[in-house]
C-alpha cells in the first residue's frame, strides 16, 4: 500500500479507517462489558432479595422464532397470575418472584436457559413451553430435583420423571378425546387427516385418534403428512382428502400451517368442516389471514377468551389491557399453571427457606390431593395421577363471527 | 536453513494450539472445582465442544481441501443417531458407562465415514458451488429420514419400520428406541467436559498431522491448483475422499458427544438442519479459512455469546447479529486487519527485540 502513487489521500483514508475500527472495537468492548455489568446486577438484585424470603418461579418458552407465540402467550399469562398472587399478599405470605427465559424452540438452548434460571436462584421451574423441550429439561430438573409444570408440553414423556407435571392434555389423550367428541356430536363419518409427521404434538395426537376412531365407527379416508421444511403447499394434501370424499378434515397443527390450509382448501373450493386442537387456538390473530375463512372451525381446546365466567372476562380485560392483545389458549395454561403451585405449596404448607429440594418433594406429595379450578377446567376442576398427568373435562370452542365460542 | 525455520514455525503455531485448549481446561476445571462458574458456564462446556469439534471437521473440507460443504450438520445427526441407538441397545449389557460411550464414539464416527464415503463418491467428483448444493441436500436428506425412522428391540433382535410404532409388532417387553419425529429419549448422560476436550485434542492430532502429512501436501495442492497437481499424478478423489470421510467422522464423533450431553434427540431443523450447517460454517469463516486456532476460538465465543446476551431479553438476537457482524469487520476487514497488523502485540515485541538487538 505504501507504493500508492497518491499517498496522502491514502493516508487520510487509513487515518478514518483507524479511527472507524477503533470505534467498533470499542462499542464490540462496550456491548461485552454491558453483559459483563449487568450480571453483577443480577447477583445484587439476589443479595438483596434473599433478605426478605421470596419464592422464586423460573419460565422457559420460545418467546423469539417460529413458536413465539406460544412463549410470549406464556410468559404473559403468568406474569399476571404472578401480579396477582402478590397484590393478594403472595403465597403464605411470602411474595412471588417471577423470571421468564427463552429458548427457541431447541432442546439444547432449553437446557440453557434451565441453567441460566438456575443461577437466578429458581426453586419452581413453570416450563418448557413445547414439548420436546420440556422433555429435555425434565431430564435435569429431576437430577436436581426441582418441582416442574409443564403448562403446554403435552407428549407423554413430558411427565415421564416425578417431579413433572402438566397443565394440558398429554397428545394421545387428547387424540381420543378428540376422537370421541367427534363421535358423540355425530359430527362427521368419513374423515381425512393432516398432520406434521416431523413434530412430536402432531403426530402424537394423529396416531392415537387413528387408533381411537376405528373404535368409534369414524373412517379414515386420506392420511396427509408434510414436515417442518415442507409447510406451505397443501393442495396435494386436500386434493386428497376432496378425492376421497372426506365430510370432515381433522388437522392435529399449530396454527400457521392450519391458516394457509383453509385459505388453499377455500381456492379449490373444497369446504368440508375443519376441526383442529389446542395448537389451532390463535389463527385468529395470523397476518393477513382472512378470518372468514375460519368461520364454524372446531377446535378441541380448553380455553376460549370469549367465555362468560367471570374469571376468564376478568383474566382477558387484564391481558388486553397489559399487552394489548386477545390471550391464547397458552397463556391460559401458563396462569393456571401459577396457581396450581400456589394450591400446592399452601397444601403443602411450604417456605421459601426450605430449599429446592424439600419444596420438590412437599409438592409432589400433594399434587394428588388438590383440586384447581381455573381458566382451562370447569367448574369440576383439575385433579393429577401420581404420574403427572392431568385430569379435567375436555372443552371444543367453534369459531362463530370472527371469535371463539365455547361449544355447548 | 529457511525450511527448517519455517517447520520450526509450525509447529510452534501448533503447540499454541494444544496448550491453549489445556489451558483454557486447565483454568475452567478450577473453576469448577472451587464451585465459581454457575451453572449456566458449567452448562455450556460440553456444547463449546461439540461445536468446536464440527468447526474443525469442517475446516478440513472448507479450508484444507477447498471445497464448500454445507451438509456436515447432516454427518453430526448420523453420528448422533448411531450413537444413542448403540447407547441405548447396549445399556444393559454394557455396564461400564466409559466403555460404552467410547465404543458409541467409535460407533458415531465409522457410521458417518460411511455416509461420508457414500456421499463422496458422486458429490467429490463437482467442485465450488455444486458441491455445496449437493451436500446441502444430503444434510436435509439425512434429517428427514431420521424423521421417519421406528426401531424397536426386543428378544428376537431389532425391528425397523418406516411407518409407524405398532408396524414394528415388538413382542411382549420389547421398547421402542426410535420413535420417528419423536426421536430417542433417554440417551445416558455420558458427556463430560474432559471427554469433550480429550475428542477435541484427538480431533487436533488428526486434523493439523494430516495437514502436515504428505497427504496433506497432495490435498492442499489439488487445492491451489487442480490442473497442476493432476500433472505430477496426485489422485485427486482419492486424497479429497480420505479428507472428506476424515471430516465426516470427525462431525460424527461431535455429534454422538451432542446425543450423550442432553436426554433427548430429534432430528429437528433447529439443530441438523441447513441452519445448523451454516452455524458451523459461520464459525470456520469467523476464526479464518484454514486456521484451526482460530476456528476454535469462534466456535466457542459464537456458542456462548447468546447465553451472554441473555440480559439483553428482546433484543438477544439482534444484539448477537449485530456482535457477528462487528467480529467480521473487525476480524477481516483490510482496514482492521490493517490497523491489528500495525499494533499487534507480536509486531510490537519484534520492534523491542530488534531495537535490543541493535
Amino acid at each position: 500500500m505504501s507504493g500508492s502513487p497518491d499517498f496522502k489521500e491514502d493516508t487520510k483514508m487509513k487515518k478514518f479507517k483507524k479511527a472507524l475500527s477503533l470505534m467498533l472495537a470499542a462499542a464490540m468492548v462496550l456491548s461485552l462489558a454491558a453483559c459483563g455489568g449487568s450480571d453483577k446486577g443480577g447477583s445484587k438484585d439476589e443479595a438483596k432479595s434473599s433478605g426478605e424470603e421470596v419464592f422464586k418461579i423460573g419460565g422457559i418458552g420460545p418467546i423469539t422464532g417460529a413458536n413465539a407465540s406460544y412463549g410470549l402467550g406464556v410468559k404473559n399469562g403468568a406474569q399476571i397470575a404472578v401480579d396477582e398472587i402478590n397484590a393478594a399478599g403472595g403465597i403464605n405470605g411470602y411474595k412471588v418472584e417471577y423470571k421468564f427465559e427463552d429458548d427457541v424452540t431447541d432442546n439444547e438452548k432449553s437446557v440453557h436457559a434451565y441453567n441460566t434460571l438456575k443461577d437466578w436462584g429458581m426453586q419452581l421451574l413453570m416450563g418448557s413451553t413445547t414439548s420436546t423441550c420440556s422433555i429435555t429439561v425434565s431430564a435435569k430438573s429431576s437430577a436436581d430435583n426441582m418441582f416442574q409444570l409443564t403448562p403446554s408440553g403435552s407428549a407423554v414423556d413430558c411427565v415421564a420423571t416425578d417431579n413433572a407435571f402438566q397443565v394440558c392434555f398429554t397428545d394421545p389423550n387428547q387424540g381420543v378425546r378428540s376422537a370421541q367428541y367427534i363421535a358423540e356430536h355425530k359430527m362427521a363419518t368419513k374423515i381425512a387427516g393432516i398432520y406434521d409427521s416431523s413434530d412430536t404434538y402432531s403426530s402424537g395426537i394423529w396416531t392415537s385418534f387413528k387408533k381411537e376412531a376405528a373404535n368409534q365407527g369414524i373412517e379414515i379416508v386420506a392420511e396427509g403428512a408434510f414436515t417442518a421444511d415442507n409447510k406451505t403447499d397443501f393442495s396435494v394434501q386436500l386434493q386428497q382428502a376432496k378425492d376421497a370424499g372426506a365430510e370432515m378434515v381433522f388437522m392435529p397443527i399449530y396454527f400457521t400451517e392450519a391458516a394457509l390450509i383453509l385459505a388453499q382448501a377455500d381456492a379449490m373450493g373444497f369446504a368440508p368442516q375443519f376441526v383442529g386442537c389446542d395448537g389451532m387456538d390463535g389463527i385468529l390473530t395470523v397476518k393477513n389471514f382472512d378470518t372468514s375463512l375460519a368461520e364454524g372451525l372446531v377446535l378441541l381446546t380448553p380455553f376460549a377468551a370469549t367465555a362468560e365466567d367471570e374469571l376468564t372476562q376478568k383474566y382477558v380485560e387484564t391481558y388486553k389491557k397489559n399487552y394489548n392483545e386477545i390471550p391464547n389458549q397458552f397463556s391460559a395454561d401458563a396462569y393456571d399453571a401459577i396457581y396450581i403451585m400456589k394450591a400446592a405449596i399452601e397444601k403443602a404448607d411450604l417456605k421459601p427457606s426450605d430449599g429446592v429440594s424439600a419444596i420438590c418433594d412437599g409438592m409432589k406429595a400433594v399434587m394428588t390431593e388438590i383440586n384447581v379450578k381455573g381458566l382451562t377446567s370447569d367448574e369440576e376442576g383439575m385433579t393429577w395421577t401420581e404420574g403427572g398427568e392431568v385430569s379435567k373435562a375436555p372443552k371444543a370452542a367453534v369459531i362463530k363471527n370472527g371469535e371463539y365460542v365455547m361449544a355447548q | 536453513m529457511k525450511k527448517t525455520s519455517k517447520a520450526k514455525n509450525l509447529l510452534k503455531g501448533d503447540f499454541l494450539t494444544y496448550l491453549l485448549v489445556i489451558v483454557v481446561y486447565a483454568v475452567f476445571q478450577f473453576m469448577i472445582a472451587n464451585g465459581s462458574l454457575g451453572s449456566l458456564y458449567e452448562g455450556l462446556l460440553v456444547p463449546v465442544c461439540i461445536y468446536v469439534i464440527m468447526a474443525l471437521a469442517l475446516n478440513l473440507v472448507v479450508g484444507i481441501v477447498g471445497e464448500l460443504s454445507l451438509g456436515h450438520a447432516g454427518f453430526m445427526c448420523v453420528g448422533a443417531f448411531s450413537g444413542a441407538i448403540f447407547s441405548k441397545i447396549t445399556a444393559d449389557m454394557i455396564t461400564t458407562d466409559l466403555l460404552r460411550f467410547v465404543l458409541a464414539i467409535l460407533v458415531g464416527a465409522v457410521t458417518a465415514a460411511v455416509f461420508g464415503f457414500l456421499i463422496g463418491i458422486p458429490v467429490l467428483r463437482l467442485n465450488g458451488d455444486y458441491l455445496a448444493i449437493v451436500t446441502l441436500a444430503f444434510g436435509e436428506i439425512i434429517k428427514n429420514v431420521m424423521n421417519v425412522i421406528y426401531l424397536g428391540v426386543d428378544e428376537k433382535g431389532l425391528h425397523f419400520s418406516m411407518k409407524d410404532e405398532l408396524a414394528l409388532n415388538l413382542a411382549e417387553g420389547g421398547k421402542t428406541i426410535v420413535k420417528g419425529p419423536q426421536g430417542i429419549i433417554g440417551t445416558p448422560h455420558n458427556s463430560t467436559f474432559t471427554i469433550g476436550v480429550v475428542l477435541i485434542l484427538i480431533t487436533l492430532v488428526i486434523v493439523l498431522n494430516l495437514i502436515h502429512s504428505r497427504s496433506g501436501r497432495a490435498i492442499m495442492a489439488i487445492r491451489d491448483n487442480r490442473i497442476a497437481a493432476e500433472s505430477i499424478g496426485i489422485n485427486i478423489t482419492k486424497y479429497k475422499m480420505m479428507a472428506f470421510v476424515i471430516s465426516a467422522a470427525l462431525a460424527g464423533v461431535a455429534g454422538v458427544l451432542y446425543s450423550h450431553n442432553i436426554s433427548s434427540l430429534q432430528a429437528q431443523p433447529q439443530n441438523f438442519g441447513y441452519n445448523m450447517s451454516i452455524m458451523i460454517l459461520v464459525y470456520v469463516v469467523l476464526g479464518g479459512i484454514g486456521n484451526m486456532r482460530g476456528s476454535i476460538i469462534a466456535a466457542a465465543i459464537l456458542t456462548v455469546l447468546p447465553e451472554m446476551l441473555r440480559e439483553f431479553q428482546d433484543y438477544r438476537m439482534l444484539m448477537y447479529a449485530i456482535v457477528l457482524i462487528l467480529m467480521m469487520l473487525f476480524n477481516w476487514a483490510p482496514a482492521c486487519r490493517r490497523f491489528r497488523e500495525r499494533y499487534s502485540l507480536k509486531r510490537i515485541f519484534a520492534k523491542k527485540n530488534t531495537k535490543e538487538a541493535q
